[in-house]
């Protein structure tokens, strides 16, 4: 069995380290090692988005990064979108318009759509249907999500 | 109000309450969009090892040896399960959530005996210290096979001197032993009047053959479990499951011990769909958990969801219609073949209970036939087999109607199934609303708009029966005068709030002061599957009678207090009252702060098993666009409309109705196993196996129809499968109508709409 490799990253802005074998991936990392099972995973392959982080500014699918890679990384999860106690707009936006069904895909929507406000504060119907095509959803047919990242957007505009 | 007053997400309602009927926030809502929830795969327990599933990559072989000792000497690795560890029990029919099978099959299908039946099928399990020490010792693991020819289609399957999958296995004919081996395992009829008479009479006959292929439900969380069999004997699982009590009850048959010692505690559960009734991994763990005495979790990958647990079926279906040349339909008959997959047990006896439901006939036949294949055997996607079904009839409704030269909705509504119509199948209608689903169709803006150049526009409507079974319900009131109220029906779309929503009405209250929690097996009655659209209708009544108990023992805690007699008083919005003496009146909150001082605390519970059951219609327009050079087809706008009864949660009864239609397009555009010759599936992966993505959709408008049904408190019909059955053939009506020409097979593709001929 190889050895473990010590790696230091940021994770929701707390400097966190752990030691990880080189085949392990980000997302096995986060959830089995770090303890944040919130980012989950659908395909561990990179085609249903549910374990989708923030990696440094960019939007990655966490099972297609090795947990080596993340070394020196600021990574954002789902558990350092709320302040606090206070939800992110979009996660009340995912609450009021009914977003969710299931729930396993939720993650990875909030994190991808708040990298997407972060960009485009205010992107039409395709662009947000564009930015999130990467992101499997099999409960909602997207509608109530599409609507979600719109309300959302409304709100953190007149905010 | 009619869908000519339109607005987006229109409900058109009859009745209004105070609590049902509005859209609170979820009571998981927080833990959800904070990942705090515990999903299947997120468990995790002092000591945990690691579980997975060796799989033949066969789709038809004997297994002549397995040896194992390889793998045991493996560093990390703790235990080995083969089919020889369970124990070996006679055979005998057992419960599967809403189907029955045999108990060979059930074993046979967790860990192969003697034979794979499909690529996919698990043959051993591997528990250590972690996934990929697990992973690393299935390679290990030496079987020797005899490879059989494998067995694809229905067509295969039931051609004389076909291979035979199950020497065992002899043909049920209209209910009787045939004592004949074959791959078909039970031929069935429902006979409705004189089928040659009307054909004879008929003005107009269409009959057409149609095809469909292996689909999944395509849950985003794999199947996942954690076992720990403890020094006490007892079993206790952790698994994300639509039912708990079946898990519980497949675990007491498979392992031969009583229901007693094993509790289920459901996890959140990421999506199902039907698929996650079955039971897969959860009695390896519990063997692996036995031999190490440790708990041992075991969670799927995306290719073994695929090829390891039950897709939807493939099947071929022939309808022929009859119809006087006013459009009156006298003569049907549907032909049905299903692949039930490895073991007996296809959906096309629930096919056969909605292909011609939506409509009075006259004289009908109906023939089902259920056989196994070399695929995985398949399990319940909403509202199994209607959608099969209901691609061949609603085309054929479409090819009759343009033989008659008469309205696609006309033809429907004019032999349209009320109140009173007995079906094919047996039963006879109660209050129903598909009448009032396709007057709501054919009053929308959608269908009376212009359609765009060069798009077609199809429509369909589609029936699934529900169903009631058994439910459980506690309450217990706080000294604050909120309730906590528990109940056994996983909720994977927002239940939980639904069924809240039923016991805060009945008691006047705020939804938020209801907190429900889903609870696990030795916590609450026997509650069966949430699935067959049953959640809120029977669960939800349970909540209901619950409420009403408490109800009942407030006003009588009141009486003691005020020392009146409790039929002097009553109970609304809140508040208990006297009918008589103005001046005696006490919120339910005051009462709760005194329960202690009046016999303690108050306690509501119910179980039921209601058969005031609603069947649900659901009708679609869909209008698409067709590339000429490509064959794609681009779905540009899409109408859902539904019966339900009654929208407890109108939001959530929308997000069914969305999520339902978008399974359905998917369903009608991408989706297929592609199996190769030697039965190998060559997409199994969520880039391969093609689900509809955001971009590929545009909103999916929603008309709620309300048609209470007379069976449940609040009119309640259960919405979570109707929508599934009318988008395979919207579609292809709306690709018919900008092509020219029929689509007789599923998936509607880029290469066979072009191979259709335009």
């Amino acid at each position: 069995m190889p050895g473990k490799t010590h790696v230091q990253t940021t994770i929701n802005g707390e400097k966190v380290d752990f030691l990880c074998e080189p085949r392990q991936s980000l997302l096995e990392c986060l959830r089995d090692v770090v303890g944040l099972t919130g980012t989950k995973e659908g395909c561990n392959d990179g085609n249903c988005g549910a374990c989708t982080v923030d990696m440094d500014g960019r939007v990655v699918t966490s099972c297609l990064v090795l947990g080596v890679e993340a070394e020196g990384a600021s990574i954002g999860t789902i558990e350092g979108v709320a302040d606090g106690s206070n939800l992110h707009p979009l996660q009340l936006a995912f609450l009021e318009n009914a977003a969710l069904q299931c729930g396993i895909c939720t993650p990875g929507f909030i994190v991808a759509s708040k990298a997407l406000l972060e960009q485009n504060p205010d992107p039409t119907e395709h662009e947000i249907r564009f930015w999130l095509a990467n992101n499997l959803c099999r409960c909602t047919g997207y509608d109530k999500i599409v609507r979600a990242v719109q309300d959302a957007a409304k709100k953190m505009q007149e905010a | 109000m009619t869908t000519a007053d339109y607005e987006r997400n229109m409900v058109l309602s009859s009745v209004d309450y105070k609590v049902v009927g509005t859209r609170p926030v979820r009571h998981d809502g927080a833990d959800k969009v904070t990942g705090r929830a515990i999903y299947g795969a997120d468990f995790d327990a002092s000591g945990l090892l690691h579980g997975k599933i060796l799989r033949s990559p066969h789709a038809h072989a004997k297994i002549v040896s397995i040896d194992t000792s390889k793998a045991e000497a493996l560093e990390g690795v703790k235990a080995i399960a083969t089919a020889i560890d369970f124990p070996q029990t006679s055979d005998k029919a057992v419960e599967l959530g809403e189907d029955t099978t045999r108990l060979k099959w059930l074993r046979d299908n967790i860990l192969a005996s003697d034979k794979a039946l499909y690529a996919g099928h698990a043959i051993a399990g591997v528990a250590a210290v972690n996934p990929h020490v697990a992973e690393e010792a299935l390679a290990l693991i030496e079987i020797e096979y005899e490879i059989l020819d494998p067995v694809l289609t229905t067509q295969e399957a039931m051609a004389a001197g076909s291979t035979i999958l199950h020497e065992s296995l002899t043909t049920q004919e209209l209910g009787e032993d045939s004592g004949i081996v074959s791959n078909t395992a039970s031929h069935f009829q429902h006979v409705k009047g004189d089928i040659e008479k009307g054909f004879k009479d008929a003005d107009v006959i269409v009959e057409r053959e149609y095809d469909t292929k292996t689909v999944h439900q395509g849950y985003i969380e794999p199947h996942s479990g954690t076992a720990l069999w403890g020094p006490d004997g007892r079993l206790h699982v952790w698994c994300s499951t639509q039912g708990s009590f079946v898990v519980r009850d497949s675990l007491a048959d498979l392992l031969d011990i009583p229901v007693s010692k094993i509790r289920v505690t459901p996890t959140e559960i990421g999506g199902g769909f039907g698929g996650k009734i079955p039971i897969y991994v959860e009695p390896v763990a519990a063997i692996l958990s036995k031999k190490t005495g440790a708990p041992v979790k075991i969670v799927m990958s995306r290719k073994e969801t695929f090829e390891g647990s039950g897709p939807t079926p493939g099947s071929n279906i022939k309808i022929k219609l009859g119809a006087k040349s006013d459009g009156t339909i006298i003569a049907a008959h549907a032909w049905m073949a299903m692949e039930a997959g490895a073991y007996p047990g296809s959906p096309v006896g629930a096919a056969a209970q909605c292909v011609f439901s939506t409509y009075d006939i006259e004289n009908a036949l109906i023939d089902g036939y259920d056989v196994v294949v070399n695929k995985p055997k398949t399990a319940a996607y909403r509202a199994p087999g209607a959608p099969n079904a209901a691609f061949g009839m609603e085309q054929a409704m479409n090819e009759l109607a343009g033989k008659l030269g008469m309205d696609q909705i006309d033809l429907r509504l004019k032999n349209v199934a009320v109140e009173g119509t007995r079906r094919p199948d047996g039963p006879v209608f109660r209050r129903i609303g598909a009448k009032e689903v396709l007057e709501a169709m054919r009053d929308h803006p959608h269908y009376q708009a212009t359609k765009s150049d060069g798009h077609g526009r199809g429509v369909a409507i589609g029936f699934w029966f529900n169903i009631g079974f058994d439910s459980a319900c506690n309450i217990a009131v706080n000294s604050d005068g909120s309730i906590n109220l528990t109940e056994g029906s996983t909720d994977i779309g927002g239940s939980r709030t639904s069924i809240a929503m039923h016991a805060a009405e009945v008691l006047g209250i705020p939804v938020e002061d209801v907190r429900p929690s889903v609870v696990d097996t030795d916590t609450i009655g026997f509650t069966a599957v949430t699935g067959g659209s049953r959640t809120t209708f029977a669960t939800g009544w349970a909540a209901y009678e619950a409420a009403q108990d408490v109800r009942t023992q407030s006003i009588e805690r009141a009486a003691t207090i005020w020392d009146v007699n409790p039929d002097s008083l009553d109970m609304e919005d809140g508040v208990i009252s006297s009918k008589t003496d103005s001046e005696l009146k006490m919120t339910f909150k005051e009462l709760a702060s005194q329960m202690s001082d009046t016999g303690g605390g108050i306690t509501g519970r119910a179980a039921v098993n209601p058969k005031g059951v609603g069947g649900s219609f659901a009708g679609n327009i869909v209008d698409v666009s067709v590339d000429d050079e490509t064959g794609k087809v681009t779905v540009e706008r899409f109408t859902c409309v539904q019966d339900v009864g009654k929208a407890i949660h109108p939001s959530y009864v929308e997000g069914q109705m969305q999520g339902g239609s978008v399974q359905g397009i998917g369903w009608a555009l991408n989706e297929e196993y592609f199996m190769n010759d030697q039965g190998n599936m060559a997409n199994s992966s969520l880039l391969d196996y093609r689900m509809p993505t955001s971009l590929d959709l545009p909103m999916i408008d929603t008309v709620i129809v309300e048609v209470a049904n007379p069976g449940h408190p609040f009119g309640v019909r259960g919405v979570g499968e109707a929508n599934i059955v009318p988008p395979t053939p919207a579609v292809a009506n709306a690709v018919s109508d900008a092509t020219g020409n029929i689509m007789t097979q599923l998936p509607l593709t880029p290469g066979a709409v072009l191979d259709s001929g335009m």
